[in-house]
C-alpha cells in the first residue's frame, strides 16, 4: 500500500516539474524574441535592486497597509516552502513528518510559526478578495481587467486560501491522531494554530480521521503542483520574475531616451559628410521604432512577463486619470498577450511567420500611445521594475520615421524645429531679443 | 558666448535659456528674472544667442530621433566649439537632455537645473533675501515638474529654495515622486490632448487651489503655461498666482 503511495507521489512530482520546466523554457524562448540589450553593467547596484525591490518589496510600501498583507502572503508563501520540502521528501520516501525526529523541540515551533504565516495568508488573501469584489477599489476593476485578467486574479486568492486551509486541517487532524497515541502519528507536541482546533475532530473515528489528514495532505500537495503549473499562464507568475526583473531594471536616469545609433551615424554623416569616406556604408536598413513583438527589448518582454496586473502605474497616469484612453498595466498585458501569441505560432510552425497581426494597432492604438505625457509615473510606481514608457516611445518612433504617421500639429513642430531651431514658428533671429530688451 | 571667446575669456556658467524661455512670453519673463539674479549675484555668465538650437527634447519624444539627432549633434557642435564646462537652464526639459542624452552623443558637460543653482546660491550666502518681502509668511505650494522630479529625483532644492522665501509651504496631495504631471511633457505641448474627461492640467490646478496657496511655484515653463490654464479654469486668476522659483527669488533678493 505505502509503495504505491509513493509511487503516485514520484508519478505526480515528475509530471509537475516536467510540465513547469516545458511552458518554462517556452516562456524563455518568448522572453528571447526581443532584440538583444546589454543588462549586466554595475552588478552591485543590480544586487541591491534584488534586495531592496524584490526581496524588501520596497516600493510596496508606498501603500503601507496593503504592503504589510502583501508581506504576509508573500513571506508566507516563500517560508511555507520550506515545509513543502518535508512534504515532499515524505511522499518520495513514504515517511511522515521526516524532520520531527531530527529537529525535536524546535519542530513543533517551527510548524507554528508555519501555521502562524498560513493564518496570515489566509487574512491577506481574504482582504484581498473583499478589495477587489465588494470594495472594488479602481485600479483593480477597470475594464483592461475584464475577463480572464479578474477570474486570473480571483482563481490565485482563492486557491491561496484553500491551500493553506488545507495545510491547517491536515495538522488539526494529524494531532487529533496522535492524541489517540496512534503508532503512525509521531508525536510532535501541539501546533500553535491547528492545535486550538483538534476538540472539533474529537467525534470522528480513526479511520476517518487518517482519511482526513491523508486527504488533506494529497490535495495540499497536488494542488501546489497545479498551482505551480499555473503559474507560467498567469498573471502571478510575477512571483518569480520580479527578481530577475528586479536585477536587469534601468539604472540610468528615468528621463534618459534609449539612443538610436543608426540614426546617430546618419545624421553624423550629413553634416560631416567628410567622415562618409572613411565610414563602410550601413550594411542594412535598421528598422526604427518598434512595431511588434520582436522589435522590442528581451527586457520588455520580461517586464511584460513579469506584470502582475496590480494596475499601480495606470492609477498614477495622469493620462489614466483623465480619462483617456491609456492605460501602462494594458501596455504591458498587451505586450504579453502578443508575445504568447507568437510563441504559440512558433510552437506550432516551427518559425514565426507574417500573420497579419501586429502589436502596434492590432493590441495597441495610435489613441493610447499618443496620449502619453512622458512623465514617468508608471515607471516609478511599478513594484517589480516595470518600464512601460520605453514600450510607447518605442512604438511612436515606429509611427513617426517609419510611417510618417504624426498628428498634423507634431508635425508642424517638426517642420519649425528643422527650419527654426525652435519648436515654434519664431524667427531664430530673435532668440536673444529678450537679452536685448534688458539691456535696452 | 561668441563675445567671451573672442576675448579669450571663459564664463563662469553658460545659461542654456531654452526655447520657452527665448520665445515664449510668459516665459521670457522668467528668463530675464533669472538673469537679474546672476547680475546681481555677479555671476560672469554668457548665451549662446542665436547659436542656441531646441535641445530636439519634444521631437524625440513624439518619435523623431532625425530631428533630434540633427538637433544634438548641432548644439554639441556649437558647445564644445566654445569649450562649454558647465551649464545651467531654467528648463528642466533642457536639463534632463542636456545632462543625460548629450553625453553618448559627444556632449559632456555640468549641467545644473537652475532650482539647484539658486539653491547654492542660496547656500553661499550669495542670494540674501530683504526682511519681510513680497512672499512671507503666504502660502505657497510647489508643483513637482516630472523632468526634474521623477525624471533626474530632485526634489529637495527647489523646496529648499522656497524656504528661502519665509513663506508657508503646503504640499499637495500627490507631490514629490508621486507629483502629478502638468500634461505639457511627451511633446504634449505641442499638440491637442487625446479626448478623455478632462484635461490633465485643469486636474492638477483643481488640485492645487484646493491647497489654499495664493501662490503655486513651479520649475518649467511649460508647466507655467499648462497650471496658468489650470488655475485659469478654475477661475481663481485673480487670487492664485503661477510663479517660477526664479520670479520668486528675484522679487524678494536684496
Amino acid at each position: 500500500m505505502h509503495i504505491i503511495q509513493e509511487l503516485l507521489f514520484v508519478i505526480a512530482f515528475g509530471i509537475a516539474v516536467y510540465l513547469f520546466y516545458r511552458k518554462a523554457s517556452q516562456i524563455r524562448q518568448n522572453i528571447l524574441l526581443g532584440r538583444d540589450v546589454s543588462l549586466n553593467d554595475e552588478p552591485a547596484a543590480r544586487w541591491q535592486n534584488v534586495l531592496l525591490l524584490a526581496f524588501g518589496q520596497k516600493k510596496m510600501f508606498r501603500n503601507p497597509m496593503v504592503a504589510v498583507l502583501h508581506f504576509f502572503v508573500y513571506a508566507g508563501f516563500v517560508i511555507i516552502n520550506v515545509e513543502i520540502l518535508e512534504i515532499i521528501l515524505d511522499g518520495i520516501l513514504g515517511k511522515h513528518r521526516l524532520f520531527a525526529p531530527l529537529l525535536g523541540g524546535l519542530y513543533p515551533v517551527l510548524i507554528g510559526c508555519f501555521e502562524i504565516l498560513a493564518a496570515l495568508v489566509m487574512i491577506g488573501c481574504a482582504i484581498f478578495l473583499v478589495r477587489r469584489n465588494i470594495v472594488r477599489v479602481k485600479r483593480l476593476n477597470q475594464h483592461e481587467l475584464d475577463g480572464w485578467p479578474r477570474s486570473d486574479a480571483n482563481y490565485i486568492l482563492v486557491t491561496e486560501i484553500v491551500l493553506m486551509l488545507l495545510f491547517l486541517t491536515m495538522n488539526t487532524a494529524d494531532q487529533a491522531l496522535q492524541l489517540r497515541g496512534h503508532e503512525h502519528y509521531i508525536n510532535t507536541g501541539s501546533f500553535w494554530v491547528s492545535g486550538n482546533f483538534v476538540s472539533l475532530f474529537s467525534g470522528l473515528s480513526d479511520s476517518t480521521l487518517m482519511a482526513i489528514e491523508r486527504g488533506c495532505w494529497w490535495l495540499h500537495i497536488l494542488g501546489i503542483l497545479a498551482f505551480l503549473n499555473y503559474l507560467p499562464y498567469s498573471k502571478h507568475l510575477h512571483i518569480i520574475l520580479a527578481f530577475p526583473n528586479a536585477y536587469y531594471a534601468d539604472l540610468r536616469p528615468k528621463g534618459k531616451m534609449e539612443n538610436m545609433p543608426a540614426v546617430q551615424k546618419e545624421v553624423q554623416l550629413m553634416l560631416q559628410p567628410e567622415l562618409a569616406a572613411t565610414e563602410a556604408p550601413a550594411s542594412d536598413i535598421p528598422k526604427f521604432g518598434a512595431k511588434d513583438v520582436p522589435d522590442l527589448t528581451w527586457k520588455n518582454l520580461l517586464d511584460a512577463y513579469s506584470c502582475t496586473e496590480c494596475g499601480r502605474c495606470t492609477a498614477a497616469c495622469p493620462a489614466n486619470i483623465t480619462g483617456k484612453k491609456l492605460s501602462p498595466r494594458k501596455i504591458m498585458m498587451d505586450t504579453r498577450d502578443r508575445a504568447e501569441e507568437i510563441g504559440l505560432q512558433i510552437a506550432k510552425n516551427g518559425s514565426f511567420s507574417e500573420d497579419g497581426k501586429t502589436l502596434l494597432r492590432d493590441y495597441i492604438s495610435e489613441e493610447e500611445l499618443r496620449a502619453c505625457t512622458s512623465c514617468n509615473a508608471c515607471i516609478q510606481e511599478c513594484p517589480v521594475s516595470i518600464n512601460p514608457l520605453h514600450i510607447i516611445l518605442q512604438l511612436r518612433r515606429h509611427l513617426v520615421m517609419e510611417e510618417s504617421n504624426a498628428p498634423q500639429e507634431w508635425n508642424m513642430m517638426f517642420s519649425n524645429i528643422e527650419n527654426n531651431m525652435a519648436p515654434w514658428k519664431m524667427s531664430p533671429d530673435d532668440r536673444d531679443k529678450w537679452a536685448v530688451e534688458m539691456n535696452g | 558666448m561668441a563675445e567671451y571667446f573672442a576675448n579669450g575669456e571663459t564664463p563662469e556658467i553658460l545659461f542654456w535659456v531654452g526655447c520657452a524661455g527665448s520665445f515664449d512670453q510668459r516665459a521670457q519673463k522668467i528668463t530675464k528674472a533669472f538673469a537679474t539674479i546672476l547680475d546681481k549675484v555677479g555671476i560672469r555668465f554668457a548665451i549662446l544667442g542665436k547659436e542656441e538650437s531646441c535641445t530636439g527634447d519634444p521631437a524625440r519624444r513624439a518619435g523623431n530621433e532625425f530631428i533630434f539627432q540633427m538637433m544634438a549633434q548641432n548644439n554639441i557642435a556649437v558647445l564644445n566649439g566654445y569649450e562649454v564646462k558647465k551649464i545651467v537652464t531654467a528648463c528642466p526639459h533642457c536639463f534632463n537632455t542636456l545632462r543625460n542624452e548629450y553625453p553618448e552623443l559627444g556632449g559632456h558637460y555640468e549641467v545644473i537645473h537652475h532650482a539647484t543653482y539658486l539653491q547654492q546660491l542660496i547656500d553661499e550666502g550669495k542670494i540674501r533675501m530683504q526682511e519681510g518681502g513680497t512672499f512671507k509668511g503666504r502660502k505657497i505650494t510647489y508643483h513637482d515638474s516630472c523632468y526634474l522630479g521623477r525624471a533626474n529625483n530632485i526634489y529637495e532644492a527647489p523646496r529648499k529654495v522656497l524656504e528661502a522665501l519665509d513663506a508657508e509651504l503646503v504640499e499637495m496631495k500627490r507631490c514629490r515622486s508621486n507629483g502629478l504631471c502638468c500634461g505639457a511633457g511627451g511633446a504634449q505641448m505641442f499638440k491637442e490632448e487625446e479626448k478623455g474627461s478632462t484635461r490633465i492640467n485643469f486636474e492638477r490646478g483643481k488640485e492645487a487651489i484646493a491647497t489654499g496657496a495664493s501662490v503655486i511655484a513651479a520649475n518649467c515653463p511649460f508647466c507655467m503655461t499648462m497650471l496658468t490654464d489650470g488655475v485659469k479654469e478654475q477661475g481663481k486668476e485673480e487670487s492664485v498666482q503661477v510663479l517660477d522659483i526664479a520670479e520668486m527669488i528675484a522679487q524678494q533678493m536684496q
